[in-house]
C-alpha cells in the first residue's frame, strides 16, 4: 500500500502542492493537512513544506509552533514517525524544539535564490537511508534566513552523533559547518533549506532530490514499533 | 491592574548580527565615522493584567522567554511600567 505522507499548510505555506506533487509522482500517497488540525492519524509521515508559515511573523516558525497541528506532529515524532521539515518547515521544527539549533539572517543579508552543490554525509536520517555518504547532489535553495547557527556544544553532538544529514559544498549562507540539514538523535526527524521537491523532474532541471523523497516513503512505508 | 511591559530582544553575544554590520558599513559614508559595535534587535511593548508588579513581571518574562525571543540565539531584557488603571 502506498505510504500516506501528511503534508502541512500554515497560512502562508507555499510549497505544498509542489511537495504533495512530487511525492505523488513516486508512488505515495500525500494529502494535505490543515495546521489548525489537531490529530494527524493514520499517517505514515509528515512533510513541513516551505512557504512564509504565519507571515514569518516575529521570526520564521515562532508562530506555527503554536498551531495545534504541531502537538500531533510532536508526539508522532516522539513515537519514532518520519517528520521533515523543507525550508521554512525546517525552521519550523527548531523554533518547536524538535531539531537544535537556530536559522539566522545569511551572511551579508543576501536572499539566495539559486542551485547549490550539496553532500550527503549521513544515511542514518529518514530522509538519506537510501543514499550513499559521500553522493553529491544539486538543489534549489531559496531562503533569506537559512544560516544555521548553533552553540559549540549541540554542533559537536551533532558530529558525533551522525547527525549532519547534508553539508553545503558551496557555503552561501554561512551556516556553521557548511550545515544544510540535520536529524534528530534517532534520525527520523529531518530539517533541510534546500528543497528537493524542486529537483524532482527533468523538466525543473534536475532529478537529485528523487533519491531523498524516495528515502522518505521507503522510511514511511517501513514498519515502526509504536 | 494594568502593567505596561517593554521587552528588548537582541541577538547574544557571540552571534553574528549581519543586519548590524551592515549598518555600521553604512556609517562613515553618513559622516558617522566614530560609531561601534552597532547590534540590530527589536523592542516589543504590550500591557499585563496583573493583582501585583511581581506577578506582572513573570507573566511578562515567560511570554518573552517563549514567544518575544529564541533563546537560541536571542536574549531578552524586560522593563515593567505600571499603568493608569484606566487604559481599556
Amino acid at each position: 500500500m502506498a505510504a500516506r505522507v501528511g503534508v502541512v499548510v500554515f497560512p502562508g505555506t507555499n510549497c505544498e502542492h509542489d511537495v504533495a506533487g512530487a511525492l505523488g509522482r513516486l508512488g505515495g500517497r500525500a494529502e494535505l493537512v490543515w495546521h489548525a488540525d489537531s490529530s494527524i492519524d493514520g499517517l505514515d509521515a509528515v512533510v513541513i513544506p516551505g512557504g512564509f508559515a504565519h507571515g514569518d511573523y516575529l521570526r520564521p516558525g515562532a508562530l506555527a509552533r503554536f498551531s495545534p497541528v504541531m502537538e500531533a506532529v510532536a508526539l508522532f515524532a516522539a513515537a519514532g514517525g518520519p517528520v521533515v521539515g523543507i525550508c521554512n518547515g525546517f525552521q519550523v521544527l527548531t523554533e518547536a524544539g524538535l531539531l537544535p539549533g537556530a536559522l539566522q539572517k545569511n551572511r551579508r543579508l543576501r536572499f539566495l535564490c539559486t542551485t547549490v552543490p550539496l553532500r550527503v554525509t549521513s544515511s542514518r536520517s529518514v530522509l538519506t537511508g537510501l543514499v550513499p555518504v559521500g553522493t553529491e547532489l544539486s538543489m534549489p535553495i531559496n531562503h533569506f534566513l537559512g544560516s544555521y547557527v548553533c552553540d559549540d556544544v549541540t554542533l559537536a553532538e551533532l558530529r558525533d552523533e551522525d547527525r549532519i544529514v547534508l553539508r553545503y559544498e558551496e557555503n552561501l549562507n554561512g551556516s556553521v559547518d557548511d550545515i544544510a540539514g540535520i536529524s534528530n538523535r534517532a534520525g527520523n526527524v529531518v530539517g533541510l533549506m534546500p528543497h528537493p521537491e524542486r529537483a524532482s523532474s527533468e523538466l525543473l532541471g534536475s532529478t537529485d532530490g528523487v533519491v531523498l523523497l524516495q528515502s522518505l516513503l521507503a522510511a514511511a512505508a517501513a514498519p515502526r514499533a509504536a | 491592574m494594568r502593567f505596561v511591559a517593554r521587552v528588548e530582544v537582541q541577538l547574544r553575544p557571540g552571534i553574528a548580527d549581519p543586519e548590524g554590520a551592515t549598518i555600521e558599513r553604512a556609517l562613515p559614508a553618513l559622516g558617522f565615522d566614530e560609531v561601534h559595535g552597532v547590534r540590530a534587535g527589536r523592542s516589543f511593548r504590550f500591557e499585563v493584567e496583573a493583582d501585583t508588579e511581581a506577578a506582572a513581571r513573570t507573566r511578562a518574562e515567560e511570554l518573552a522567554h517563549r514567544l518575544l525571543a529564541n533563546p537560541v540565539i536571542e536574549e531578552s531584557h524586560l522593563e515593567l511600567v505600571a499603568a493608569t488603571s484606566e487604559v481599556r
